[in-house]
């Protein structure tokens, strides 16, 4: 069977060790994880939680079924059909062509965030394969340090 | 009403109806043992080491199918629990088990006996609490019970730091428990059942495939209706033994690694698998690829996720096997017409004759399966008979005539050599008034050995009929057939004085070379109800056979081992 990807969500209870279980349950069944994101749901006791991860259709299933399994696991979605989106940070030095840079993150819904003596810190926010073209994008700017957020997700 | 943690959790034990608690104190629990001492709602066991504790709340669980309960200390009586633990989940067992930690201020400091708990047995656990807040006390200890047998069993660890055994607060036992992400469904889908019926009906080759589900479930009689009225001929897992009964004229047998020729060949040529409460475990499949290669598949199971993780399913029922068995014998009753299956009953029936389960006996010898198709004969049906594991834990699967669901206890999952002595203890406190004989090696019994102390103490008379190869036997036998005879590190020639050994901690011992002394012994022994090690000296080469070797097709079985 091959290898598909897939954004998961999962509606936990604010409970102090749910990350922990969930991230136990992906190492110890032997599940990869590509990225994972956690915030509270505003006015409830749930957080959500996007997992992307990637397996042959049996394991996608088996990942749903065992986290569901989980006492503190409220739902867990797996769709094809997402709204995805990630944010992705850049530092590059002042040096570079910051009037291009500017350019480039506005094509990826972002922009030039802080600007300081030696570095500029850019950012954009877009889906997952458009922030890969983004950061191969900013190569020629030589990028020194990168740092994505990770994706999150909602069902459409 | 206002009490102390410890209080709490005397009161909640009592409240669950548990009779029994088996345990052992040390600091961070030692307020905990205190209330223990001047309540009298249950009895308290002192096993003499920790993992025995957890295997005796197990094994009582098992023999009653009510939760059983472990208590012991923070740090190494926490570390020694784990393998009880382990077992329990692996086999589905709902136990509550209840540590004790350092208090909540030294959490995270490396304190004395300090260890991650919750981090360490969340693998092996259905689910466990660290106890933060007295407030929350009363409803986790209802909640740890309510998840240990709802659904899917399994153990719940609840682990409490000292000072919130120390701490008062209000004491409300909630009646009922609402989590709202945890709700099992056991129905299953009526739509699917129908379906399922209906494939029965349509089927000309099919077989019931009995898992330890249908035990833990209390199945056991539904089933042997479903087959009753339908023919059908079923086979049964390792946890399964006793669910159909040993005379049961439908039962095939066990199947799998160790499964008799009918079962395996009747897996193997099925065209509809009916599993109830089983899970595929590779022991039973073989080679996947090869598996039931001309069968559809109706899975029932209360874990949705037990559902298709190893061989695509036609008809998956999520649900209780009481109730959809309960259900479907409704649908086939006045349709299912038992003479369809009938060439197939005959093919079965000829493959038994031709490769039945048996043995060469001799007169030199005693033959481990002479031993125990003895002890049938003696005590049978009243006897509960638990197991380590080896090939004297097959040979009694195989070779025992269980009689009853819930007769046969053995660690399936987790294969864990020294859980049968102290689950013969639980087993004999759940149920005092059954023989409890544990069937064990020369190797296993020695990893609980201690337990001889507390059976003594207590005045348990468990009857160990070990079956002494002088090897650990299982292991040698794979390297007699896959390593070229290279024993290494499996010759046990040199042995304790096992009679002694049992009576150095109060209990009485036999060695036993014949057959005629095996049968006073035996029923010396449970005369003397005192606990005992009966020694039998057996065949030391003997293999368990059939056999399909690991990662082979379940129809290619070993049948004989030629040297
Ligand atoms: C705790 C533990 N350690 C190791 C094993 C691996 N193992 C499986 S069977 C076996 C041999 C058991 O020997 P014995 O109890 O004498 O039983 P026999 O096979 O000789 O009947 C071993 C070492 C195990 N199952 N459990
Ligand atoms: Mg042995």
């Amino acid at each position: 069977m091959e290898n598909i990807r897939r954004v998961i969500s999962v509606i936990v209870m604010n409970e102090s060790s749910v990350l922990a279980r969930i991230t136990a349950l992906f190492a110890g069944r032997g599940y990869n994880i590509d990225s994972l994101t956690v915030a509270p749901i505003p006015q409830s006791n749930f957080s959500h939680i996007t997992i992307v991860t990637k397996g042959d259709k049996r394991i996608i299933e088996q990942i749903t079924k065992q986290l569901n399994k989980l006492v503190p696991v409220f739902k867990v979605m797996e769709h094809e059909e997402m709204i995805e989106k990630e944010m992705v940070m850049v530092k590059f030095s002042v040096k570079e062509r910051l009037s291009d840079i500017a350019a480039l993150c506005g094509a990826y819904n972002g922009g030039i965030v802080n600007v300081g003596t030696d570095i500029v810190i850019a950012m954009a926010t877009d889906e997952p394969k458009r922030i890969e073209h983004f950061l191969e994008a900013t190569q020629i700017f030589n990028p020194i340090e990168v740092v994505r957020g990770g994706v999150v997700a909602i069902e459409r | 009403m206002k009490m102390n943690g410890s209080q709490m959790v005397c009161e909640a034990i009592t409240r669950e109806g548990v009779k029994v608690v088996f345990g052992y104190p040390g600091g961070a629990i030692m307020n905990v043992y205190d209330e223990i001492y001047k309540q009298d709602g249950f009895k308290h066991i002192l096993n003499r080491h920790e993992q025995a504790s957890v295997h005796a709340a197990d094994g009582y669980a098992r023999a009653t199918g009510e939760v059983g309960v472990a208590m012991v200390t923070s740090g190494p009586g926490f570390t020694n629990a784990v393998t009880g633990l382990a077992t329990a989940y692996m086999d589905s067992i709902p136990l509550v088990v209840i540590s004790g930690q350092v208090p909540l201020s030294l959490i995270g400091t490396d304190g004395f006996q300090e260890i991650d708990a919750v981090g360490i047995s969340r693998p092996c656990t259905k689910h466990n609490y660290l106890v933060r807040d007295i407030n929350d006390l009363p409803r986790i200890l209802k909640e740890a019970f309510y998840l240990a047998r709802s659904g899917r069993p399994g153990p719940v660890l609840v682990d409490i730091p000292k000072d919130v055994t120390a701490e008062f607060g209000e004491f409300d036992y909630p009646d009922s428990v609402d989590i709202p992400t945890y709700k099992p469904s056991c129905k299953g889908n009526d739509r699917q059942i129908k379906k399922a019926a209906e494939a029965i009906i349509n089927a000309k080759k099919p077989l019931i495939y009995i898992g330890g589900g249908t035990v833990l479930s209390n199945a056991s009689e539904l089933v042997r209706e479903l087959t009753q009225i339908t023919q059908i001929p079923a086979v049964e897992t390792l946890m399964a033994r006793g669910v159909m009964g040993a005379d049961n004229p439908l039962l095939l047998g066990m199947l799998g690694m160790h499964g008799n020729y009918a079962s395996n060949m009747a897996m193997s040529e099925t065209d509809l698998i009916i599993s109830l409460g089983a899970r595929f475990d590779d022991r039973v499949t073989g080679k996947l690829s090869e598996f039931a290669r001309y069968a559809q598949i109706i899975h029932v199971d209360i874990d949705p996720a037990n559902i298709g993780k190893l061989v695509d399913v036609d008809y998956p029922i999520v649900g209780d096997i009481t109730i959809v068995v309960e259900k479907l014998i409704e649908q086939l009753q006045e349709r299912v017409n038992p003479k369809n299956y009938e060439s197939w009953r005959d093919v079965l029936k000829r493959y038994d004759t031709l490769h039945p389960q048996s043995f060469k006996d001799s007169d030199e010898v005693l033959k481990p399966q002479w031993v125990i198709e003895r002890i049938g004969k003696l005590v049978g049906k009243e006897a509960i008979i638990t197991s380590d594991v080896g090939q004297h834990q097959m040979w009694a699967a195989q070779h025992y005539p269980f009689d009853r669901a819930r007769q046969w206890i053995n660690s399936g999952g987790l294969g864990t050599m020294g859980f049968g002595f102290p689950a013969a203890l639980g087993a004999k406190v759940g149920c005092p008034d059954k023989i409890v004989i544990n069937i064990t090696g020369d190797g296993s019994i020695l990893m609980n050995m201690q337990e001889l102390v507390t059976a003594a103490e207590y005045e348990i008379p468990v009857i160990n009929v070990i079956l002494n190869n002088h090897y650990l036997g299982m292991v040698r036998q794979w390297q007699t057939f896959f390593y070229d005879k290279r024993y290494s590190e499996t010759d046990l020639s040199y042995q304790p004085n096992f009679k002694a050994l049992a009576e150095a901690c109060g209990g009485i011992g036999y060695d036993v070379t014949t057959k005629e002394e095996f049968d006073r012994v035996l029923l010396e022994a449970i005369e003397r109800k005192k606990v005992c090690f009966i020694n039998v000296a057996i065949d030391r080469l003997e293999n368990v056979l059939p056999m399909v070797p690991s990662g082979g097709a379940l129809y290619n079985m070993m049948l004989e081992h030629k040297d």
